[in-house]
């Protein structure tokens, strides 16, 4: 287990009487991408939510089990929420970049977590836009509004930002579900990329993309994980029945 | 053939309607301008009223009506910001949230007369603050309250629901996410807000005359000019209002082109100031 960035223990979630994580015992390997697939309202948004605390916002949420990240308990007592998230950002669905320039967006996390010199906040714009593979596309346009983008570049952006805090895990909620196949390719590359620095977990709806980006694969139904593995086996031998019904595309 | 005809009788009749409309205002206007221009002058706008010498002047009026706006936003602007981001933010939703905007939205349908009332009677008399602005203040305050509350409120509601995500994703606490991104995507209501209140400050009579009452002087010293607030004090709808009272036409007519200039000022400041803060609008920032 100790190669495992994070790691859940009988993770149970409820929505008021709604029971929608069911006992989810699941290692995340650090510095890999994983996977996380499954048909729409079976839980997969729910789980990543868990991994930062996004739940707490939602209220009647129910939280009961553990979520280690490093071998410390992320619902424990002593956690201070604002560096819990600090250190596991999020990516959503929907590229959301702030209505301000595309500047201030990238430097709003370093702010939040106090860095205030310019020329520190210059150096991290620059970088984060650059690891997220946008930086050439922006750069003579820094202090424009970000809304003004397209949508592939308000989703590099959008990472660029989570980037900027420098953060050890990257959850992705369906990161390119709202993007042209161009722009897709370019966001996988960009995962791929990542992964030397990054834990990764991304939820995805296409199994191409899970099989092209990801070492590791988890399957999800109805709020339990089925069956999870490496990418490669997961896809090639399923263990499970209906793992091998929902890659074969026999529902869904 | 009929039906061409029938259009076209159609979109004559809505070409005269448009154009009545148009043609009243124009000419209420042009005949206000008319009437109360010849009447300005240096001395109407830099005096106050002199029985002795028999001149006319509104300065004082004019002193008093700022005072009035000013005091009026210090005490409705934060307090109304504040419930509505109260209500929206941090109120779990449910019966006493509605009960409030309810309330709230009752509150502004209030004749202002009533208002008037209550502030008499109450900050007046129980609270001892006798004719005063403040005590004008405070009564117009609670009448522009529900403005703010409502336009703020509505502009919170109109902000993603992913900006918050983003923000509160990134660690941001809450109140940091408000004041760095709530309140800036909100400026343009909260300031259409204050210009509302503004128009209603300015144009009040019937709340303000047994509240602030009708004084004209201006300071005579120093110390005077906060002594004002405890003074009485006549806005300028006020003293148009008494002027009409006692007959005095051209004093009437000069008022209101002052008040007429004031309010066109305030509309363009305020298209300046929208349009300052108004992002660009794309749509696809993701719903709630
Ligand atoms: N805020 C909420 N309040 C109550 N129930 C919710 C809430 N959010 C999600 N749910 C419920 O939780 C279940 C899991 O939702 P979740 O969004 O995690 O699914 P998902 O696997 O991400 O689906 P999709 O692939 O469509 O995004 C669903 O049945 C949904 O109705
Ligand atoms: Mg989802």
């Amino acid at each position: 287990m100790s190669q495992n960035k994070i790691s859940t223990d009988k993770l149970n979630l409820y929505y008021g009487d709604n029971h929608i994580l069911k006992d989810i015992t699941i290692g995340i390997r650090a510095k890999a991408v994983t996977a996380l697939i499954g048909p729409s309202g079976c839980g997969k948004s729910t789980f990543l939510k868990s991994l930062n605390r996004m739940n707490d916002l939602i209220d009647g949420v129910r939280i009961e089990g553990t979520v280690y990240l490093d071998g410390k308990d992320i619902y424990g007592p002593q956690v201070d929420v604002t560096r819990l998230r600090k250190r596991v950002g999020m990516v959503f669905q929907q590229p959301n970049p702030f209505p301000m320039s595309i500047y201030d967006n990238i430097a709003y996390g370093p702010k939040v977590h106090g860095v205030k010199s310019k020329e520190r906040l210059d150096e991290i714009v620059e970088q984060s836009l650059r690891q997220a593979a946008v930086w050439e596309e922006v750069e003579n346009q820094l202090r424009k509004p970000a809304l003004g983008l397209s949508g592939g570049q308000k989703q590099r952006l959008c990472i660029a930002r989570a980037l900027a805090v420098e953060p050890e895990v990257l959850l992705m909620d369906e990161p390119t579900s709202a993007l042209d196949p161009a722009s897709t390719l370019k966001v996988e590359e960009l995962i791929n990329r990542l992964k030397r620095k990054y834990t990764i977990i991304i939820v995805t709806h296409n199994m191409q993309q899970a099989v092209r980006v990801s070492d590791d694969t988890a399957f999800f139904l109805l709020g339990e994980m089925v069956e999870c593995g490496t990418t490669d086996r997961l896809f090639a031998r399923p263990t499970d029945r209906r793992t091998k019904e929902y890659i074969t595309g026999k529902f869904g | 053939m009929m039906r061409k005809l029938k259009d076209d009788v159609l979109l004559c009749l809505i070409y005269l309607a448009a154009f009545l409309a148009e043609f009243l205002l124009i000419g209420i206007l042009a005949y206000v301008f008319v009437r109360g221009f010849p009447h300005i002058s240096w001395h109407f706008l830099t005096t106050v009223t002199s029985i002795l010498e028999g001149t006319v002047g509104i300065a004082g009026n004019i002193v008093n009506t700022i005072y009035m706006v000013v005091l009026t936003l210090a005490i409705a602007v934060p307090v109304g910001i504040g419930s509505a981001i109260y209500l929206n933010e941090y109120a779990r939703p449910g019966k006493v949230v509605r009960l409030i905007e309810f309330t709230t939205q009752t509150l502004s349908g209030i004749p202002s007369i009533i208002f008037g009332l209550f502030g008499m009677v109450f900050f007046g008399v129980t609270l001892g603050l006798g004719y005063s602005i403040l005590t004008g203040a405070l009564t117009l305050s609670l009448m522009v309250l529900p403005l703010i509350t409502r336009n703020t409120q509505e502009a919170l509601k109109a902000v993603p629901e992913s900006y918050r995500n983003g923000a509160v994703g990134m660690g941001a606490g809450k109140w940091y996410m408000i004041r760095t991104i709530l309140l800036p995507s909100a400026m343009p209501g909260i300031v259409t807000g204050i210009i509302l209140a503004v128009g209603r400050i300015l144009g009040e009579s019937a709340a303000l005359l047994f509240t602030a009452g009708s004084g004209y002087f201006l300071p005579r010293s120093f110390g005077g000019w906060f002594h004002k607030l405890v003074e009485s004090g006549g806005t300028l709808t006020i003293q148009l209002y008494l002027s009409m009272e006692k007959a005095q036409y051209d004093t009437a007519f000069g008022i209101a082109v002052v008040l007429l200039g004031m309010v066109l000022c305030l509309n363009l400041v305020t298209r300046v100031m929208v349009s300052r803060f108004e992002m660009p609008k794309y749509t696809d920032a993701g719903g709630r």
